[in-house]
C-alpha cells in the first residue's frame, strides 16, 4: 500500500450513509438509527406517535434510498420478468408500477418488490433485499442486461393527505393528475424528478426518485414547500404502524425469504401469504408455477389473515388458539399494533386451515409486561378483511386539496 | 394417446439417432408405440458412426471399440440378425513402453509382470470384478428418488443397499473404503510396477475430466468394469465396418419393430403448450406432433437449447447450467500407406488395443497441462489399427490408425485453428517413438478435438459422456436433481442420452431404461 492511500478503516463504520443522511441527522432528536440493507437509517426522529399521525394527517418524508434497485433492460426484458415474477408483467404498461413477488422452484417466496416500467423494454425492480444472484441465475437463456443502481438513485417517500398539495407548492404542476401506480417525469427546480404515485402507507402519497447529487436540495425544497401543509421526516417505526393498517407485508417479519430459511416448513408460498391475486397461472411459465399449481389444487394448509382483536393490547408474537382454554394451537401473530386511526387492535397472523376464513374466531394469548411482571390475556380475535385502513383519498384522482 | 388420434402425429418423437436414441426407439416400438426418430446428420448413429476422413479411408469417429453394451440388450434387439458382425473379439490390451517389453493384459492372463505384482494382479482383478458385479444391477433400472416416500423408490434404495451388503462384511467395508478414493492411491496400494499402474489407471480416466489423482476415479473405473462385465465374454470387440455398423443394426432393429427414422431432419425446438411438450419443430419449419418427446441430446442442449430456460424454473436451470460438460478426450485418425509396426509389440498383438500410459505420473502430467489450456508433449493414447481386422475400411494395402487421445483441452490457449497442425505433429511424433517410420506412412490425418466433437456431434462441451461422471452427477442425481429417472420438469419431455443414468460409453442402458420408464409412466397414467 502506498503512503498516500487512505487508511482502510471502512470496516470500522460498515454502514453506508444515504445522500439524505446529514439532513436526517439534523432533524433527529433521539439519534436513533438502525441498519437497513447496509445503510444506516432513522428508526424514530422524535416521537413514533407524532410521526405516525403526520402520515395520516399531513405529509411525511421517509428516506427510501436503501431500497435495492435494479435496472433491467434488453430485448428479452419483458419475457425475463414474466418468467421471474408470478404476475403478468405485460399488463404493467410504460409509465406504470406493479407490486410483485417471485418464488423459487418450490413456489416459496424469495422476496416482494415493485416493477417500474420506465419505457417499453426498460424496467426498474425495487426490492427490500439484495437479489442479484437470483436475478442473474434467472437471466440464463435470456438476452437481458441487469445492473444494480441502488447507489445511483436517491429516493424519498412523500406520504400523507397533503402530499399532493406539497408537491404542487414545490412546483410540480400536473402531479395531481397522476393516478395510483402511475409514473410521471417532472422538473423540480433545476433538476429532473421522477415521481410515482406509490407508497408503503396505504394513504395518498408519492415516491420521488432523483440523482443523489440533488438529494439535499430536493429535501430542503420539499421541507420549505410544506408550510402550513406540514412536512415532517419520519422513521421506520411510524411507517410500520401505517403499513400494518394498510395490510402490507414486511420481509423477515411476515415471511422469511426462501433463500434464507434453514428449517424445513418455514418457507411461505404467495398463496399462503394471501397473495393469490398476484399469481397468474394463465400467462405462461414462471419459476415456481408447477409447484404453486399443485398447491392450489390441493389447497393451502395455512394462510396469512388480518385479525381484529378485542381490547387495546397489541398481540405481539401471540400464539393463537381455537378455544379460550388454549388447547389447540391454530397459528401465531406476525405483525401487531394498536391502530390509532381505526381505533382497533389489529394484527397480521398465519393461521392454519380451516380457521383462516373471514369471520372465524380464535383466541390470542397476549403477554403483557407490566412493570417487569408478566401477565397473560386471552383475547378473542376475529378474522377480518384486509386492508384495515384504505381511505378514499388513496385512490381519488385528482386528490382533494387537503 | 390423444394427439395420434387427431391425425398425422406420433406417440413418441425421439430427438437424435445416437445409439441411445435408437435403443429407446426400438424398445418403444417393440411395445407397440408409434415412434419417429429425428436425426440432424445425414446418417444415423450420432457419435457412434463410421465416417470417411480421407478418400477411401473410414474410421469410427469417437468410440472405436464395442465392449460396454450389455449382452442381453444385443440379444433382445437381435442385433446379429440386423447385420452386426464382429471383425475381432477379445482384443488384448498392450501397455507400450520404450524401456522394456510391453505388458499384455487380457481377460484371462497377464504377461511380463514381475512378482509380487503378478500375484497381486489376479487378486485385484477378482476383487474389482466382484465390486463391479455388485454395482452392475444399478445400471439396468431407473435410479430411485429421495424423499418421495414412493414404494418403488424405497425398494430401489433397499436393492442398492442389499447389493452392497451381500458382498459380505469385509468386502462391503472394502468397497465403501475405496468407493470414493482416487485410482492413484488404489493402484499404489496394490502394485509397484509403473507400467501396470498406468495401464490400469487409463481405464479409470478415459473419457473423463480427471487425472489419476482426481477424487472419484475409482468410481469411474468400477462403472466401466461393471458395464464391461455385463457385456459378456466378447471383451473388447471391433464391429465389422466400425461403430457405424452397430448404429445401422440398431436402426434396423428399431425399423423392424415399426419405428420410423428420418435423417437430415434437425430439430430446432421442442414445442410447448399448456405446460406440456406436444412435439418438435424442425429447422425447416416443419412441425411434428407427438404425445411425448424424448431427447437423446445432452442435457444442456436438450433443456437449455431445444426447450429453453423460459419453460423451466430458475433453480433447475442453474443446476443444468452448472453441469460439468467440458470434454478432454480427442480422436486422432491417420490414413497410412502401409501397416504401422510397433517395434516392441509381437506380431500377433499388433492388432490389439495399445495403450500409451506408461505410469501414473505420466497420466497426471498430461492432465495437468489441460488445466491451463495446454496439452502435454507426451500424450496418453489408446491406439488400434482396425484395418488389421477389417481391411475394408481402407484401400487395399493401406491402413487406418485410430487413437483416442486423452487430455486435449476443450479450449486451447491460442485457439484450435492455429493449434491444430502443431498438435497433430506432436501426436504423430509420440506415435513415432513406439512405431518407428509411421511418420513416413501418414497420407492424411484428422484430429477431432473436444471442440470438434461438440460441433460435429452437437454435444455441448464435447464431453463423450454428455457430462462428467462424478459423484455429484451420478446415479440418483444424474444429470441433475429434477431430471432424474429420465423425466424432466416439463410433462411429456424425457431424456434418454448419456447425460442420464448410468452415463456414457456405447452401452445403451440409458436408452433402454428411458423406454421402460416411459412405458411404465404411460401405463400408469
Amino acid at each position: 500500500m502506498s503512503a498516500s492511500a487512505p487508511p482502510r478503516t471502512f470496516f470500522e463504520q460498515p454502514l453506508l450513509k444515504t445522500p439524505f443522511h446529514e439532513r436526517s441527522r439534523a432533524f433527529s432528536q433521539l439519534d436513533s438509527f438502525v441498519p437497513w440493507a447496509g445503510y444506516t437509517t432513522v428508526d424514530v426522529f422524535s416521537s413514533v406517535e407524532q410521526e405516525y399521525f403526520a402520515i395520516r394527517n399531513s405529509a411525511t418524508l421517509y428516506d427510501l434510498t436503501p431500497m435495492v434497485k435494479y435496472r433491467i433492460s434488453g430485448p428479452d426484458a419483458l419475457r425475463y420478468l414474466n418468467r421471474l415474477v408470478t404476475r403478468d408483467v405485460a399488463k404493467i404498461r410504460p409509465g406504470r408500477v406493479g407490486y410483485c413477488v417471485w418464488c423459487n422452484d418450490a413456489g416459496h417466496l424469495i422476496d416482494d418488490g415493485t416493477i417500474f416500467c420506465l419505457a417499453a423494454g426498460e424496467y426498474r425492480l425495487c426490492t427490500a433485499e439484495r437479489q442479484l444472484d437470483w436475478l442473474l441465475d434467472s437471466a440464463i437463456g435470456f438476452d437481458v442486461q441487469l445492473e444494480e443502481v441502488t447507489e445511483q438513485i436517491a429516493a424519498l417517500a412523500l406520504q400523507g393527505p397533503t402530499s399532493c398539495a406539497v408537491l404542487r407548492r414545490r412546483g410540480l404542476s400536473g402531479v395531481e393528475k397522476l393516478r395510483p401506480f402511475e409514473i410521471g417525469q417532472f422538473q423540480a427546480g433545476p433538476q429532473a424528478l421522477m415521481v410515482s404515485r406509490t407508497g408503503f402507507t396505504g394513504d395518498l402519497g408519492y415516491e420521488l426518485w432523483m440523482d443523489p447529487a440533488s438529494a439535499e436540495s430536493q429535501w430542503d425544497a420539499l421541507m420549505a414547500a410544506g408550510g402550513t401543509r406540514g412536512v415532517r421526516p419520519i422513521g421506520s417505526r411510524a411507517l410500520n404502524i401505517a403499513r400494518i393498517e394498510a395490510g402490507f407485508l414486511l420481509p423477515n417479519v411476515d415471511f422469511v425469504s426462501a433463500e434464507h430459511t434453514l428449517r424445513t416448513g418455514r418457507d411461505r408460498s404467495p398463496l399462503e401469504l394471501g397473495l393469490a391475486w398476484l399469481v397468474d397461472f394463465g400467462k405462461g411459465h414462471f419459476t415456481g408455477r408447477r409447484s404453486l399449481w399443485k398447491e392450489q389444487q390441493r389447497g393451502v394448509a395455512r394462510q396469512l389473515v388480518g385479525l381484529d382483536i378485542e381490547g387495546n393490547k397489541p398481540a405481539h408474537h401471540a400464539l393463537l388458539y381455537a378455544e379460550r382454554a388454549g388447547d389447540h394451537e391454530v397459528g401465531s401473530v406476525l405483525s401487531a399494533t394498536w391502530s390509532p386511526t381505526c381505533k382497533r387492535n389489529i394484527a397480521l397472523a398465519m393461521v392454519a386451515a380451516p380457521h383462516f376464513r373471514i369471520g372465524s374466531t380464535m383466541w390470542a394469548d397476549i403477554y403483557l409486561n407490566r412493570e417487569l411482571v408478566w401477565e397473560r390475556r386471552m383475547a378473542r380475535a376475529l378474522v377480518v378483511e384486509r386492508p384495515f385502513f384504505s381511505p378514499e383519498r388513496r385512490r381519488a384522482t385528482p386528490p382533494a386539496d387537503f | 394417446m390423444t394427439a395420434a388420434a387427431q391425425g398425422p402425429g406420433y406417440e413418441v418423437v425421439v430427438i437424435g439417432a445416437g445409439h441411445n436414441g435408437l435403443v429407446c426407439a426400438a424398445y418403444l416400438a417393440r411395445a407397440g408405440r408409434k415412434v419417429l426418430v429425428l436425426e440432424a446428420a445425414p446418417t444415423v448413429g450420432g457419435a457412434a458412426v463410421t465416417q470417411e476422413f480421407s478418400p477411401g479411408f473410414r474410421v469410427s469417429s469417437c468410440a472405436h471399440l464395442l465392449h460396454l453394451m450389455p449382452e442381453f440388450l444385443c440379444s433382445e434387439l437381435a442385433l446379429d440378425k440386423h447385420g452386426l458382425e464382429f471383425a475381432a473379439n477379445a482384443l488384448p490390451t498392450v501397455a507400450l513402453s520404450t524401456e522394456r517389453e510391453p505388458l499384455v493384459l487380457d481377460a484371462a492372463a497377464h504377461e511380463g509382470l514381475l512378482e509380487p505384482d503378478g500375484s497381486a494382479y489376479a487378486g485385484y482383478r477378482a476383487r474389482m470384478a466382484e465390486f463391479a458385479a455388485a454395482l452392475q444391477p444399478l445400471f439396468e433400472r431407473a435410479p430411485p428418488r429421495l424423499g418421495t416416500g414412493a414404494y418403488a423408490d424405497w425398494a430401489g434404495l433397499l436393492r442398492f443397499g442389499w447389493q452392497i451388503r451381500r458382498l459380505g462384511r469385509p468386502r462391503m467395508r472394502e468397497l465403501l473404503r475405496i468407493g470414493a478414493m482416487n485410482v492413484y492411491d488404489l493402484l499404489q496400494e496394490h502394485f509397484s510396477d509403473p507400467g501396470l499402474q498406468g495401464a490400469l489407471a487409463f481405464d479409470a480416466v478415459l473419457g473423463t475430466n480427471f487425472g489419476p489423482r482426481s477424487p472419484g476415479t475409482v468410481l469411474t473405473l468400477l462403472c466401466r468394469l461393471a458395464a464391461q462385465g455385463a457385456a459378456g465374454v466378447g471383451g473388447l470387440r471391433l464391429p465389422r465396418g466400425g461403430l457405424g455398423a452397430l448404429s445401422a443394426a440398431l436402426a434396423g432393429a428399431a425399423t423392424a419393430a415399426g419405428a420410423e427414422i428420418r435423417t437430415a431432419a434437425a430439430v430446432a425446438r421442442i414445442l410447448v403448450k399448456d405446460d406440456r411438450a406436444y412435439g418438435v419443430q424442425l429447422r425447416s419449419g416443419e412441425q411434428i406432433r407427438a404425445d411425448a418427446v424424448v431427447s437423446n441430446a445432452d442435457p444442456k442442449s436438450s433443456l437449455l437449447g431445444l426447450l429453453g430456460a423460459e419453460h423451466l424454473d430458475t433453480g433447475f436451470v442453474r443446476r443444468v447450467h452448472h453441469l460439468r460438460t467440458h470434454g478432454l478426450t480427442a480422436k486422432l485418425h491417420l490414413a497410412l500407406r502401409g501397416p504401422p509396426r510397433f517395434s516392441t509389440v509381437p506380431g500377433a498383438l499388433q492388432g490389439g488395443r495399445l495403450l500409451v500410459a506408461p505410469s501414473l505420473h505420466y497420466l497426471e502430467r498430461c492432465f495437468n497441462s489441460t488445466k491451463y489450456g495446454e496439452y502435454s508433449a507426451a500424450p496418453a493414447m489408446e491406439i488400434i489399427v482396425p484395418t488389421l481386422h477389417d481391411p475394408a475400411l481402407a484401400p487395399r494395402g493401406a491402413h487406418v490408425l485410430s487413437a483416442i487421445v486423452q487430455y486435449l483441452p476443450y479450449q486451447l490457449r491460442g485457439g484450435w485453428d492455429a493449434g491444430r497442425q502443431p498438435c497433430v505433429d506432436v501426436l504423430i511424433a509420440a506415435l513415432e517413438v513406439h512405431a518407428p517410420g509411421i511418420t513416413g506412412l501418414v497420407q492424411a490425418a484428422e484430429l477431432l478435438t473436444p471442440l470438434d466433437i461438440e460441433q460435429r456431434f452437437h454435444i455441448q462441451g464435447g464431453h463423450w459422456h454428455h457430462g462428467e461422471l462424478a459423484f455429484d452427477q451420478f446415479y440418483m442425481v444424474r444429470p441433475v436433481p429434477g431430471a432424474t429417472q429420465y423425466s424432466t420438469p416439463l410433462a411429456g419431455l424425457y431424456l434418454c442420452g448419456a447425460g442420464s443414468h448410468p452415463g456414457g460409453g456405447v452401452m445403451g442402458y440409458a436408452g433402454r431404461n428411458a423406454a421402460r420408464r416411459i412405458l411404465a409412466l404411460r401405463a400408469a397414467a
